[in-house]
């Protein structure tokens, strides 16, 4: 077995590429540390000095705004030097590479780079090319991994419901494509829940899928049965019409979810989702500003864990 | 210009000759086995004690990538590369930059081969222009211009129609059609196996059926216009029960496998290793295994080292930019060793597939050692280890799978029509291998 690029030679987090593999020790401590950030914001001063004097890269070679923000935000009350990158494709046709960027970048002796690629695999890329004192976060690479969303829901998850032993969850939507979904299926599986499902069309479902540990299901009543989480994917734009889904009006009326549609789950289930939605193709607007939607909270915690990510990085290899 | 390999273990896959003797080549052929042809005076000896002496390997797929592509390689350097890997007959793939569709292009080749005096290269022409798979190419003149055959390489036919008047134009000569059946709609944007390694890693997928669907249709089209049909590294275990079968029914067809997918799987994609970027995609251990046996039982003809160098720059990127494709040549024998001993086959059984069978295939005199065929003969060291790092190798190319690994059989020496070309047993090797 190959060794894992995340880990260093201490048994220390010292990338976060991805949550797969990762042991369940690690996964937790980064869920404890966030629970001691969640304060943080409440303060007047809603900074602690952890990372004074690091330099943090956010490297955004695809667009994003709400995932680079909260980084931003995670970074600085940390008390970190935040820059922001926003590298389109207009700049990589210009010749440079990713690894030229990133060596450009070291050289202004950054400490962290988070990173967001539309190519699978590119953190890992830059992980492997970088000294060994610098730190990578994989923010999103294609539809490979988004770890700190995964440990977000993790931590949204455990809020509500604090035993995973017992556990039924739902994922529902564009499993294709969706790097959201592997993360959570991996952190799901490694915290030991009862039951991971996927509910999908069949276009809509990855090849293999059973063998990261979920049962598949292409009928929402069926699906959704009996469930205490539910997790809505964003179905992206140019996917709504197409060889892969007819319409967004047939994908809400079978796929969406509804009142009628949550009532298939336990009565006190809850309803998340990664953001940005697109009301009235996944998600119903009654059910996203529900009483058991706790999708707001998501984007609280997400703050949390990523300092609690940051803050676990920047101590390893010290 | 007389020479003999001495006290070697003589390995000849069609004559199923295994014994230790005596190889005696005069005048670039070998003039006998055994005892010394009467007044034979050998102007050199090549103590080959302890070491493997067979005829020198036939690849049937090796990019030169000249002309137009010298920044990944260059004649010289993939030349080099052949001898230190014992291969003597080459066939090069048609997707070079601009590809061979014209007869100049072919000759220039040939001539910049034969000038360099080492291994015999076998041009593929393009079957359409600019393999544009649109309008046929002048196949009868680039034939020859010293083409063997005709291509595709991995660009794109989609229309059937053209595909199958360019099979019946090609069967009018009798030109053989070389083919690597893959769908271009199923496998559009897909870079690696489609399944749970690249759902696991969020690779865009290949499925088998991208195999099996164009197959069917070049199968189908084979019986149709009575083409004579070589099909490039077939991956899936359906793919070669497809072959198996047309086999059976007498259809006339040939197929090859690549050396890394008798070896690998998907799961060395690992951690996104571009390295492992090739195509086809590395499959599944169902399907290696079913490659194999395929190779067991003669379904597959041949192996070949698709040895295609890439610059660095193409592959340090993300696994799905990468420019596909491996270097292959000086891995070919060792890595044939290794699939003789995992298998349990008899070594000349392994050996008749980069040799005899490809040869037989090609309708060319080499791969063989019988009297009076041209001495093509690679002399190798069975049992010694090495680490292929970038510094062992020749090629220009230093993207393989194996980088790093330590892999056994060396060659030792190899010969072209009766001349050491290359020489690591008397530390005269032409040059070191180009670092970089």
């Amino acid at each position: 077995m190959r060794k894992n690029p995340q880990i260093n030679q201490h048994g220390e987090l010292n990338h976060l590429l991805t949550l797969e593999g990762l042991p369940r020790e690690i996964l937790l401590h980064i869920l404890d540390t966030a629970a001691s950030f969640v304060g943080v914001a409440e303060r007047e001063v809603k900074k602690v000095p952890l990372l004074r004097g690091k330099t943090i890269f956010n490297l955004f070679f695809e667009p994003s705004t709400r995932t680079r923000t909260t980084f931003e935000i995670a970074a600085k009350r940390l008390s970190a030097d935040v820059l922001n990158l926003n590298i389109g494709a207009s700049s990589q046709s210009k010749g440079e590479t990713v690894l030229d960027t990133v060596d450009n970048l070291s050289a202004m002796h950054a400490d962290m780079f988070i990173v967001r690629h539309a190519q699978s695999g590119a953190a890992h890329l830059i992980a492997q090319h970088v000294a060994p004192y610098i730190h990578v976060i994989n923010a999103g690479d294609g539809r490979h991994a988004h770890p700190t969303q995964g440990l977000l829901d993790m931590y949204t998850i455990r809020h509500y419901k604090p035993d995973f032993s017992g556990l039924r969850v739902a994922i529902v939507g564009d499993l294709m494509h969706s790097r959201v979904a592997r993360s959570e299926i991996h952190a799901l599986n490694i915290l030991g829940t009862q039951e991971v499902r996927v509910i999908a069309p069949k276009t809509l479902i990855p090849s293999g899928v059973e063998g990261l540990g979920v049962k598949v299901y292409h009928n929402m009543a069926a699906g959704l049965a009996g469930v205490d989480v539910v997790i809505m994917l964003r179905l992206q734009h140019e996917r709504m019409k197409g060889a892969i889904l007819p319409s967004a009006q047939e994908y809400f009326k079978y796929y969406g979810l509804t009142p009628e549609k949550l009532a298939y789950c336990s009565g006190d289930a809850i309803v998340m989702h990664p953001g940005p939605m697109n009301r009235g193709v996944e998600i119903d607007s009654s059910v996203a500003d529900g009483e058991q939607s706790v999708i707001l909270p998501q984007v609280t915690f997400g703050i949390a864990v990523r300092m609690a990510v940051m803050s676990i990085l920047a101590s390893s290899g010290s | 210009m007389k020479l003999v390999i001495k006290g070697g273990r003589v390995i000849d896959p069609k004559h199923g000759l295994d014994a230790v003797t005596d190889v005696y080549i005069a005048s670039g052929k070998i003039a006998a086995l055994g005892a010394a042809p009467a007044g034979f005076t050998a102007q050199r000896t090549i103590d080959a004690t302890g070491l493997v002496v067979c005829p020198g390997f036939v690849d049937l797929s090796a990019r030169l990538r000249e002309p137009g592509l010298e920044y990944k390689a260059t004649l010289e350097s993939e030349m080099e590369a052949a001898m230190a890997g014992g291969v003597t007959s080459l066939v090069c793939p048609p997707d070079t930059d601009p590809p061979l569709d014209e007869p100049g292009l072919v000759e220039m080749l040939k001539h910049r081969a034969r000038s360099l005096n080492k291994a015999r290269v076998f041009p593929l022409g393009a079957l359409t222009q600019k393999l544009e798979g649109r309008e046929l190419t002048e196949m009868a003149e680039l034939s020859d211009a010293g083409c063997i055959g005709f291509s595709q390489a991995d660009a794109a036919l989609t229309d059937t129609m053209t595909l199958m008047r360019a099979l019946q134009y090609a069967a009018t000569f009798g030109f053989a059609v070389w083919l690597r059946p893959q769908d271009v709609f199923l496998s559009r944007h897909g870079v690696a196996h489609d399944g749970e390694v690249a759902t696991r890693l969020g690779l865009s997928g290949i499925p088998s059926c991208a195999e099996t669907v164009a197959l069917s249709t070049i199968l189908l089209l084979a019986r149709e216009t009575g083409a004579r049909i070589h099909l490039c590294r077939l991956s899936t275990a359906a793919g070669i029960g497809m072959v198996r079968v047309a086999k059976e029914q007498g259809l006339a067809v040939t197929c090859d496998v690549g050396m890394h997918h008798v070896h690998l799987s998907e799961s060395d994609v690992g951690f996104f290793d571009a390295n492992c970027r090739l195509v086809p995609p590395l499959r599944t251990d169902a399907d290696r295994a079913a490659l194999r046996e395929g190779l067991a039982d003669g379904t597959v003809d041949a192996v070949c080292s698709d040895h295609s160098p890439v610059d660095d720059d193409a592959k340090q990127v993300p696994f799905g930019e990468a420019e596909p494709g491996a270097t292959g040549l000086e891995l070919l024998l060792p890595l044939t060793l290794q699939w003789a001993r995992e298998d349990r086959l008899p070594l000349h059984r392994a050996l008749a597939r980069i040799t005899h069978e490809p040869a037989r295939l090609l309708g060319i005199a080499g791969g063989q050692l019988g009297l009076g065929s041209p001495a093509d003969v690679c002399v190798f060291d069975p049992d010694t280890d090495w680490q292929v790092d970038r510094k062992a190798l020749y090629s220009q190319g230093k993207n393989t799978p194996f980088l790093g690994a330590r892999v056994q059989g060396r060659v030792c020496c190899t010969l072209v029509e009766g001349h050491v070309v290359f020489d690591r047993l008397h530390g005269r090797e032409a040059r070191k291998p180009a670092v970089s």
